[in-house]
């Protein structure tokens, strides 16, 4: 399994770390209720297609990415740094 | 039929002609008292225990594939209770009960076989932590022992004592734990659910869950619409799926975890043993292959296959533990779709939707769980009440925090 | 029987081996099963389930019964394949699965009793008494099962792994390999060719046939030695594919030594990933044998396998043959045969319309209905469209027509299509992206069209247009008609390896295993060491019948990886011993050594356990004494695997705020301060000092266990949350060595070494000082309750420091202290480390929640007010102390007095415990339910594991100086 890094090109898998669903880029504020904060810690659409998730490229350039691809085949479609993305400011 | 030796002999001088049907191929009816979707381990025994314990046989399994289809079909067949967090203590020690009857109880040999299971640690820390874990399930009344390294070494002569990485300090035995023949429960199950009358409908897709004004009416599958009043969701890997045909969203994410078997060889090791530093253990079956597996594959995926950097790091973890396995060859890897919580323990609950039930989350352990899981299940369903032993197993509990985290690795999914 | 004058075995060089015992001679080419065959020997292994005697079915590494152990490097190898190993001067090998030997073999007993023995018998009796299981019948099945032995003792051999990249990868190297190989090479692509077995050229070595007007085998060596002149090309002989993964990544075994006696430079094999922009799947096809009654003797053999023993080793297998077809091809084995001079006594065709003009007798809509022949073939009893026959015979050919070899193409779970044309199944495009089938493995069989399939494919993939020429060759077409079984009674073998015959699989189906999966695994059809290779379709054929479907509706069940069985030890190369994971050396590492001190593994660190003198008997000596040293004149340690993180920008400070439960943006430059940093679920993740090293510059220090997961979540919290900050940090816990100088001389210590005396430089301070000119960094920090300093030196200057600090501290009456006393300092003054922040606890729990900072949002805050994570039946961490002086130990568990002990009345657990040489007591930190309103009352403490049940009283967790004088001394 090969992942591309949008800084250092196409990478072995053992290259990055998992950390599950974009679930976790949408912080909720301070104040927000419990379900907020239960939607973005633990509850997932989980889909069986097209999915986007996390990847840290912790051997390799420390980016945290943002993944397009596919659960049920692995591929690959889209991959962007989190920092690069709209919105990534506080 | 009941099966026994004597009737395999009878059977054997006479052709083995008499052996009737293991179960029947009935097609399904327009209602049913409740609906179990999904028809691996869990689903099965919860149609078992329905009938059995609570005089539900107008009930019916749908399953999508053949029966056994999920994770009982392709496991490391481990089964323990080795649990240490109150509401998980419990659970697995009612499980491992039912275990100890399920070839009498099914009238079906699943070889649970009783070999034991050893747990290695490898630092002051992790001898503590298998101490604490020993307590509490000798607390809750199962066995476990602490094992040093003179007593480990008589009995495993073959692990590497000298040369490894991590060397053993010692180890944690628990020795009513072993393995079973996994497609075997399966069957043994749907054959007991069967003779009791439950429909088992094989090749039968649940396409949608109807659900009016927050009560569910039954589902629609690839064979037509089924009414009930009661409908549970038991279906692993693809409760994700299932749950958003109710409108719901759950706290599971699903992941690949694989497994390994070796060409068969002469018995050359009795217990289950895992290994401390890094996912790693293994059996060997009865016919002889060295069956074993290590960790997740570390991302959400349904292919049902994995990739090789797990495969190998499994196979270093073998060659520092136990060397001797270097030249058995793995004969065939696989990988099952595992249904990861946000702390590592399952969930069997009502859900809000008024009769639809869910037993999911079962991340990788959910083969031993198979019994308990489905008396349980069986319990809420029929009186509405969670069983003691499952009571903890609440939907809910991440929103309240009411966790039950044995690794500690809070809520990232593929971390438990 | 060896023929003169043919074969492609180097007749000059002689290879003496030994099979059970026995000493033979064979050729330099030769496999082990060829050189047996040569010198006459047909009995090769035992069945699985009822140990048939066996012999040789195939030629290549899909063999079912011919499987031996191997001796050498004083090991064994089991389950080798005698059609794959080649021989060598020295090779031993041995039968297996027989007891006493394989001519007599105790256990073919169990042939007698088959009736009894049907499939899934098992799950039918042994279930009573219960007891008996584990005790008489698990025992007895073990015993009976499995096949070769393992050594119960390591393997020590050398095993390698390798990366590989290429634009193609080509897996065969028969006609259609060859040709793409060659077509890819001449564009300049990078191309690896991977070929199993040790010479490459597929069947070309054996077929006998005609390329471009020379043999076959010689246009194949000629487009060898052209690819291997070419620098893009790599060659892999002994390289089987065995896998493939995501992302044109493949795994691939090359057997690198096992053909040689001695090795001493030479890995026995190396476990390749080829990364691969396409690869052409040009594997050929598999033989499959025909079902009948006892179809498994010695000297019953794939037409196929035949005409390589004969043509490739020079070898008839049989002085009379008989074929049995369903097919045109394998005739052309018979004619070989013929011309070569072996007797043909009769081609048995199954198709009632079929060619009858050949030079021996042909029979047609012939049917074998029975064998003879314990330890070799000696008859075969046949029906045929004009009457029936019996027919003395040592081989007997057969052909059931052949299987694209298309295992690959499953290993992403794709399923192939039935063709019914060729009665086989055939991959369909895309079933692994970037994969390709051509030739045989793709449903065409003559060679002209392999070569051309080999040729357009290599174009189409790679976008090619300047193609070579297509040499001239055999276009026969390939005329089947299926025939999978012969009707009657007996046993009829599927799945020779595992014993599976046609009656087990209707069985199956009369029991209602009528999922192919089912039947799969009730039977155990295709689960054997050849993985269905030779039996699959056949019986899937059997079942389709059985069950009154068609082949395409019954399915199939799916290959998985590996293709061929791998060993661990190649798939692990590297990870036995050390090698499993890195190791980290201080630099004190050595100093330490030197000292004697016990180097202990702490995550992939290796620390120092205690410092022995002479006279100290056990670490607890030494441990006591490295404790009193610290608290009454000073000690030094080596600290420097704590995680540093240096980070720095203008919003750093605001950064902390958000990772951090406390405020450091308030903190003074030159101030250091304690923080707690939770994960965004609440619970606390780990702690740490941080310093102000200048206005927009702060230092970080983590535990050592929780370094790697810190970083990864600063990096997250930065890129996902505030990536619009003037941040940056690094992690340099390896840019620094530090050290911790504690005790009432620290100061002093310190004094002796640095370039200017200390000034003021109160409690939780921090500075640049200089030793000997070198800029170093001090920290005054206390993990131990004495007045502490930390001091960093750039890595390089580790070990003279640490040497340096060390003899100045024996001068003063310390000296170092390990791990064992670090940990008793720390728990007498009731700090706490990963054994307590353990990922379940919370900042409550540890009494730390006032350091949750109310007026500003931290990572984790919101998460940490879960109603189940407060309140009084949350366990709290307390502080015990033994009323006895009787050990107790981290792991008991906590029951008020006088309660039952079971897991209902548990209280708590007991994280951590030391002797304290400082309080004479056995002291302990734990975790117990409303421990903090507590304080005062007893507990019970209950080990079961260390048979420890004694009465603690509970009490804060700061056991030692809790007004803190000392650090601020």
């Amino acid at each position: 399994m090969r992942l591309i890094c949008p800084l250092c090109g196409p990478r072995d898998r053992r290259e990055f770390y998992y950390s599950g669903s974009e679930d976790y880029l949408n912080r909720p504020t301070p104040d927000a209720p419990a379900e907020a904060w239960d939607d973005m810690l633990h509850l997932r659409d989980n889909p069986a297609g097209v999915t986007r998730d996390l990847w840290y490229h912790e051997t390799g350039c420390g980016s945290w990415l943002l993944v397009t691809r596919s659960t049920t085949t692995h591929e690959i479609l889209a991959t962007e740094r989190v920092a690069d993305r709209k919105g990534a400011g506080a | 039929m009941r099966y026994s030796g004597l009737k395999v002999i009878t059977e054997g001088l006479f052709g083995n002609k008499g052996w009737t049907r293991a179960w029947r191929d009935p097609a399904p009816k327009a209602e049913y008292d409740a609906i179990i979707i999904g028809g691996g381990g869990h689903g099965l025994s919860t149609a078992y225990y329905l009938a059995k314990n609570h005089g539900m046989t107008n009930i019916a399994v749908l399953e999508k594939g053949y029966l056994g289809s999920g994770n009982i079909g392709r496991n490391t067949t481990i089964v323990r209770a080795n649990y240490f967090i109150p509401g998980n203590s419990e659970f697995y020690s009612h499980s491992l009960k039912l275990w100890e009857g399920l070839e009498l109880e099914l009238n079906y040999n699943v070889m649970h076989s009783q070999r034991g299971q050893v747990v290695l640690f490898h630092s002051d820390g992790q001898r503590d932590l298998q101490i604490r874990r020993a307590n509490a399930i000798v607390n809750q009344g199962d066995d476990a022992e602490i094992m040093t390294v003179d007593q480990l070494r008589a009995e495993f002569p073959y692990l590497d004592y000298e040369q490894t990485r991590f060397p053993i300090y010692g180890g944690m035995m628990q020795r009513r734990a072993g393995t079973a023949r996994h497609d075997a429960v399966a069957w043994g199950y749907a054959r007991g659910a069967d003779q009791r009358g439950v429909d088992l409908i094989q090749n039968c897709e649940v396409t949608g869950i109807d659900v009016e004004n927050g009560v569910v009416r039954g589902v629609q599958t690839t064979r037509g619409p089924i009414r009930a009043k009661k409908v549970a969701m038991i279906a692993a890997g693809r409760s994700g799926q299932v749950a958003a045909m109710a409108g719901m969203r759950i706290p599971v994410e699903s992941h690949i975890m694989q497994a390994f078997v070796t060409e068969g060889l002469k018995p050359v090791m009795d217990a289950v043993i895992s290994y401390g530093m890094g996912h790693f253990y293994i059996s060997q079956s009865d016919k002889g292959g060295l069956v074993f597996g290590g960790d997740i594959d570390m991302y959400a995926s349904y292919a049902a296959r994995g990739n090789l950097p797990m495969v190998e790091h499994v196979m270093e973890a073998g060659m520092t533990l136990m060397p001797m396995i270097g030249r058995a060859k793995v004969l065939r890897s696989w990988g099952g779709i595992m249904d990861m919580t946000p702390d590592g323990s399952p969930i069997i609950d009502k859900t809000p939707i008024e009769g639809l039930f869910i037993d999911a989350g079962w991340n990788y352990g959910g083969f031993k769980a198979v019994p308990a899981s489905g008396w349980c299940m069986a319990h809420l369903m029929a009186t509405g009440q969670s069983h003691e032993v499952a009571r903890r197993f609440r939907l809910d509990r991440f929103r309240t925090g009411q966790l039950l985290d044995e690794e500690g690795t809070g809520s990232q999914h593929n971390l438990h | 029987m060896r023929l003169a004058d043919k074969g492609l075995i180097d007749r000059s060089k002689l290879v003496t081996f030994t099979f059970d015992g026995r000493s033979y001679v064979g050729f330099a080419g030769d496999s082990l099963a060829s050189a047996l065959l040569a010198n006459g020997v047909k009995l090769m292994g035992r069945s699985f389930k009822y140990h048939r005697p066996r012999g040789v079915l195939t030629a290549g590494s899909e063999e079912p019964n011919a499987l031996v152990e191997v001796l050498d490097d004083g090991q064994q190898t089991p389950n080798t394949r005698a059609t794959v190993q080649e021989i060598h001067d020295g090779l031993v090998a041995r039968s297996q699965n027989r007891w006493p030997n394989l001519r007599w073999d105790m256990l073919s007993i169990n042939d007698l009793a088959a009736p009894f023995l049907s499939a899934g018998f098992y799950y039918k009796t042994f279930m009573w008494p219960r007891a008996f299981w584990e005790g008489i019948y698990e025992p007895l099945i073990r015993r009976a099962a499995g096949l070769g032995k393992l050594l119960p003792k390591h393997d020590t051999a050398d095993y390698d792994r390798a990366f590989a990249f290429c634009d193609l990868l080509v897996i065969g190297s028969g006609p259609t390999g060859l040709m793409a190989a060659l077509t890819a090479a001449k564009a300049g692509r990078d191309v690896i060719l991977a070929e199993e077995d040790h010479m490459m050229g597929g069947r070309l070595l054996s077929d006998d046939g005609q390329i471009g007007g020379m043999a076959s085998a010689d246009w194949a060596n000629a487009t060898i030695a052209t690819l291997r002149a070419m620098p893009n090309v790599r060659l892999m002989p002994r390289t089987t594919v065995v896998g493939a993964y995501d992302h044109g990544t493949y795994s691939a075994l090359e057997r690198v030594g096992l053909h040689v006696a001695h090795r001493p430079h030479l890995p026995r094999e190396c476990f390749w990933r080829i990364v691969a922009g396409q690869t052409i799947l040009a594997t050929g096809a598999l033989e499959r044998p025909i079902a009948f009654r006892n179809n498994d003797r010695p000297g019953i053999m794939l037409a196929g396998a035949v005409q390589t023993y004969l043509n490739r080793y020079g070898v008839a297998p049989g002085r009379r043959v008989t074929l049995f077809a369903n097919n045109d091809g394998a005739r052309i084995v018979a004619r070989q045969l013929m011309a070569a001079g072996v007797k043909v006594a009769a081609i048995l065709d199954s198709r009632p319309v079929a060619s009858v003009i050949e030079d021996c007798p042909v029979y047609i809509d012939a049917r074998v209905t029975d064998t003879k022949g314990r330890h070799g073939l000696t008859s075969i009893s046949v029906s045929h469209a004009a009457g029936s026959m019996e027919v003395e015979t040592d081989l007997l050919m057969l052909s059931g027509g052949w299987n694209p070899l298309l295992h690959l193409t499953c290993h992403q779970n794709g399923r192939p299509v039935w063709r019914e044309d060729i009665a086989a199944f055939v991959p369909k495009p895309g079933m692994i992206p970037g994969l390709t089938a051509a030739g045989s493995a793709n449903g065409v069989f003559s060679t002209a069209e392999c070569l051309a399939q080999g040729r357009d494919t290599a174009a189409a993939v790679l976008g090619l247009a300047d193609l070579p020429d297509l040499p001239h060759a055999e276009a026969a077409p390939y005329a089947i008609q299926p025939f999978w079984a012969v009707p009657g009674e007996g046993r009829a073998w599927l799945d020779f390896a595992n014993d599976v015959t046609v009656k087990d699989v209707k069985l199956s189906a009369q029991e209602g295993y009528v999922s192919v999966e089912h039947m799969k695994r009730y039977t155990t059809q295709g689960m054997a060491p050849d993985q269905g290779k030779n039996s699959n379709v056949g019986a899937l054929a059997v079942l389709a019948d059985a069950t009154g479907r068609g082949i395409p509706e019954t399915g199939t069940t799916t290959f998985r990886p590996p293709y061929v069985p791998v060993s661990i030890a190649a798939m692990g190369a590297g990870g036995r011993g050390v090698g499993f994971a890195p190791q980290r050396f201080l630099t004190s590492d050595q100093a330490s050594r030197d000292r004697g001190a016990p180097m202990i593994e702490a995550g992939l660190w290796y620390r120092p356990s205690y410092f022995p003198k002479p006279g100290e008997s056990t670490w607890r000596e030494a441990c006591d004494r490295e404790v009193m040293m610290v608290r009454q004149t000073v000690g030094v340690a080596d600290v420097s695997t704590l995680g540093k993180i240096d980070i720095q920008g203008r919003d750093a400070a605001r950064f902390l705020d958000l990772v951090y439960t406390g405020t450091f943006s308030t903190l003074p430059v030159g101030r250091v301060r304690y923080g707690l940093m939770l994960r965004e679920d609440g619970l606390v993740m780990d702690d740490g000092t941080t310093a102000r090293l200048g206005e927009n510059h702060y230092l970080m220090t983590t535990t050592t266990a929780a370094a790697g997961q810190v970083m990864r979540h600063l990096d997250f919290v930065h890129q996902a949350y505030c990536a619009d900050y003037d941040l940056r940090f690094i992690s340099v816990t390896e840019s620094w060595a530090q050290f911790a100088v504690a005790g009432p001389k620290a100061r002093q210590l310190l004094n002796s070494l640095l370039d200017q005396p200390l000034g003021d430089f109160p409690f939780m301070s921090c500075g640049e000082v200089t030793i000997e000119g070198v800029k170093a960094r001090l920290f005054r920090i206390s993990f131990s309750g004495e007045e502490g300093y930390e001091i960093a030196v750039p890595t390089p200057y580790g070990e003279s420091l640490f040497r340096d600090l060390v003899a100045r501290a024996e001068t003063l009456g310390g000296g170092p202290y390990g791990m064992e006393a670090l940990n008793v300092l720390r728990i007498e003054k009731g700090l706490i480390t990963h054994a307590e922040i353990h990922g379940r606890v919370t900042a409550f729990d540890i009494g730390a929640q006032k350091m949750i900072a109310t007026k500003k949002d931290c990572i984790g805050k919101a998460s940490s007010t879960r109603p189940g994570l407060t309140g009084p039946e949350r366990e709290q961490m307390v502080g015990l102390r033994a009323l006895s002086d009787q050990p107790i130990g981290a792991g008991a568990h906590l029951f008020t007095p006088g309660d039952k002990v079971n897991r209902e009345n548990g209280q708590g657990y007991v994280t951590s415990v030391c002797y304290s040489p400082t309080l004479s007591s056995w002291l302990g930190l734990a975790f117990l339910k409303d421990g903090r309103a507590r304080h005062g009352q007893q507990i019970r403490l209950v080990d079961h594991m260390r048979k420890t049940d004694v009465l603690c009283e509970v009490c804060d967790p700061v056991f030692h100086d809790p007004e803190g004088g000392k650090l601020r001394a």
